[in-house]
C-alpha cells in the first residue's frame, strides 16, 4: 500500500495565481494599487482599505524564521517526526506558514530570525509548494 | 449592555466527567441540560431560548423536546460559550426570552457520536496551512509560543509552571481527572508532543459536557440557588489560522474581548478576586494575563512561577485544575463558565474565600477567537 500522502492543495479562483506561481517557480504576492497594502492569502481586494484594484507581484523569495513548533506526534500523513512547522515572516510583510528544508529539525539548528530562502517542491504536475531552506551567504 | 441585569440560574456538568464510553455526544448535552434544569428547579418546558456550538441548535433543541422562541448557534470554537452568555443576556434584555438554556458537550476521547473535523483542501487553511503537517490543535496552537517566548522573555521552566500550579488546584478537586502533584522536573522530562510543549503542558483529551441557565435578575430571585449576575461580557474573532494572526507577540481577539468586559463591569484588575483562563495549552494563561491587562506580558511568565496564581495566591486562577489537568473534551469554555459559578456561589472544591467578582475568559480555535464573561454575586 502506498504511504499516505501529504495534504494538497486545491485552488479556487482567487488562490489560482498563486499556486501557477509556485509552479512557474515564483513567490506571487498581492499589492494593494490605492494604498500599497502587501498581503497574504491571496483575494481580489485589499483586506486593509477594500480597494479591488489591487495587482499581482513575484516576491524576493526571501524572509526570516518568525515562529515554528517541532511537530513529534501525531504526524501528519506524509510527514515522518519529528518535522518543523514554520512560520517564515517574508522581506514584503506577509507571513506564510511553511517548511524549512535543507536544515536539521532541531531547536538549535532551527533559530528564530535565521535568513530564509523560498525552494520550490512539486506535489505533482499541478501543485508546487513554496518551502523554505537557510538562505546562503 | 447593562450590569447586572441578567443572571446564572442554573449550572451543572454532566453527571461524570472523563471517559464515558456509553452516551453519545448528544446524550452528553442532554445529561448536562437536565442536570441543569433540576439545579434551576425548571421543566424543560419552561425553556424559551437555547443555543449550542458545534451541533446545530435545531439538532439539541428537538433531542430535547425544546421549542424556543430566539436560539443561537454561535459556533467559534471553545469560547463559544461564552459568547452564547453574552447573546442571552442581551436577548434577555431585549425581551425576545424569557430563560435561557446554553449546553455543550463532547465525546472527545471516547468518539461516539462524534462528527470528525475535516479541512477542506479549497479551503484557505487547506491551501496555505494543511500542506505544511499541521495535524490537530497540538501542532497548530503551540505555533506562537517561541516567538512569544523571545520577545517577552520567557522562559521554558516558567511555560512548566503553568501545569505544576494547575495540578496543584485539581489536587483539590474530587472530579478532576489528574490529581497527582508534579514537578517542573516532570513536566519537562514528559513526552515532548510539538517542541516548544510537552505532554503536561498539552490539556487532557476527555469525555463530558456542561450547561447553564439564564434569566433576567428580576425573576432570578425566585429560583433555589444564589444568583450569579452577569457583570461584563466581551467578544471578538482573528483568524481561524494561526499563521495569520497579526502578531504572536499577544492575542488581537483577547485584546478586544477582555477589555470590553471590564469596561462593561466597570471594574478595575483590582476588583477580580478569582480569574478563569482557558487553558488549551500552557501559553494561554499568560496571554490572558496580558492581554486581559493585568500585567505586563513580559511578567506574566514569572507571576505564575512565582506562586501568585496558586492556591493562597494573590490571584487563585483556573481553580478547577484547568484543561491541563481537570478536563477538556474540546471546548473548554463551558467547563471554566461552570467553575466560575461554583466559586460566585460558593460552592467550588477548592473555593476563593470570599470571592465577589469572577472573571471567565475563553479561546476559540488557535487563537481565532475569545469571549470574556465577568460574573459577580452581589448585586
Amino acid at each position: 500500500m502506498a504511504e499516505a500522502a501529504r495534504a494538497k492543495p486545491k485552488p479556487t479562483p482567487e488562490t489560482q495565481h498563486f499556486w501557477d506561481g509556485t509552479k512557474a517557480g515564483e513567490l506571487r504576492l498581492q499589492r494593494c494599487d490605492a494604498c500599497a497594502n502587501v498581503y497574504f492569502p491571496p483575494r481580489p481586494f485589499c483586506p486593509s482599505c477594500a480597494s479591488r484594484k489591487v495587482s499581482m507581484f513575484k516576491a524576493s523569495g526571501r524572509g526570516r524564521l518568525y515562529s515554528y513548533v517541532i511537530n513529534h506526534r501525531p504526524a501528519a500523513p506524509g510527514f515522518t517526526p519529528p518535522y518543523a512547522i514554520a512560520v517564515v515572516e517574508l522581506d514584503e510583510g506577509p507571513r506564510m506558514m511553511s517548511n524549512v528544508i535543507d536544515c536539521p529539525q532541531t531547536p538549535e539548528a532551527l533559530e528564530l530570525d535565521m535568513r530564509l530562502e523560498v525552494a520550490f517542491e512539486p506535489l505533482d504536475d499541478k501543485i508546487t509548494l513554496p518551502l523554505f531552506r537557510p538562505a546562503k551567504g | 449592555m447593562r450590569r447586572n441585569q441578567v443572571a446564572v440560574v442554573g449550572a451543572a456538568e454532566t453527571t461524570e466527567l472523563g471517559v464515558i464510553p456509553n452516551m453519545s455526544q448528544i446524550q452528553l448535552h442532554a445529561d448536562a441540560a437536565l442536570n441543569a434544569i433540576e439545579d434551576a428547579g425548571l421543566k424543560l418546558s419552561d425553556i424559551d431560548g437555547f443555543a449550542t456550538a458545534v451541533e446545530t441548535p435545531q439538532q439539541i433543541a428537538h433531542y430535547l423536546g425544546i421549542t424556543p422562541t430566539w436560539v443561537d448557534g454561535t459556533s467559534v470554537g471553545g469560547c463559544s460559550f461564552m459568547l452564547h452568555v453574552r447573546h442571552a443576556a442581551a436577548a434577555i434584555e431585549a425581551g425576545l426570552c424569557k430563560t435561557v438554556l446554553i449546553t455543550h458537550a463532547e465525546s472527545g476521547k471516547s468518539m461516539i457520536g462524534k462528527q470528525p473535523r475535516s479541512i477542506p483542501a479549497d479551503s484557505l487553511q487547506g491551501q496555505f496551512e494543511a500542506p505544511f503537517g499541521v495535524y490537530g490543535p497540538p501542532s497548530m496552537f503551540p505555533i506562537p509560543v517561541l516567538r512569544f517566548m523571545k520577545t517577552h522573555g520567557i522562559t521554558h521552566e516558567q511555560l512548566a509552571m503553568v501545569a505544576v500550579v494547575q495540578r496543584e488546584w485539581a489536587a483539590r478537586n474530587p472530579r478532576a481527572t489528574m490529581k497527582d502533584p508534579i514537578t517542573v522536573a516532570d513536566v519537562l522530562n514528559s513526552r515532548m508532543i510539538a517542541y516548544p510543549f510537552r505532554l503536561l503542558q498539552c490539556c487532557l483529551v476527555t469525555d463530558g459536557g456542561g450547561a447553564l441557565i439564564l434569566t433576567s435578575a428580576e425573576r432570578a430571585r425566585d429560583f433555589p440557588r444564589k444568583p450569579v449576575y452577569i457583570l461584563g461580557t466581551g467578544e471578538s474573532v482573528e483568524t481561524p489560522m494561526v499563521s495569520q494572526m497579526k502578531t504572536f507577540d499577544s492575542s488581537c481577539a483577547f485584546k478586544v474581548a477582555g477589555p470590553l468586559a471590564f469596561k462593561e463591569a466597570g471594574i478595575t484588575h483590582k476588583d477580580v478576586d478569582h480569574l478563569m483562563i482557558y487553558d488549551a495549552f500552557a501559553h494561554l494563561p499568560l496571554y490572558g494575563l496580558g492581554d486581559l491587562g493585568f500585567m505586563p506580558h513580559e511578567e506574566t511568565g514569572k507571576f505564575i512561577a512565582d506562586g501568585n496564581t496558586r492556591p493562597g495566591g494573590k490571584l487563585p486562577l483556573n481553580t478547577n485544575g484547568g484543561g491541563l489537568s481537570y478536563m477538556h473534551s474540546g471546548m473548554y469554555g463551558m467547563y471554566a463558565l461552570q467553575e466560575s459559578v461554583r466559586q460566585m456561589r460558593g460552592i467550588a472544591p477548592a473555593q476563593v474565600p470570599n470571592a465577589k467578582i469572577s472573571v471567565c475568559h475563553g479561546v476559540g480555535g488557535m487563537f481565532a477567537a475569545s469571549g470574556t464573561i465577568i460574573f459577580t454575586n452581589e448585586k
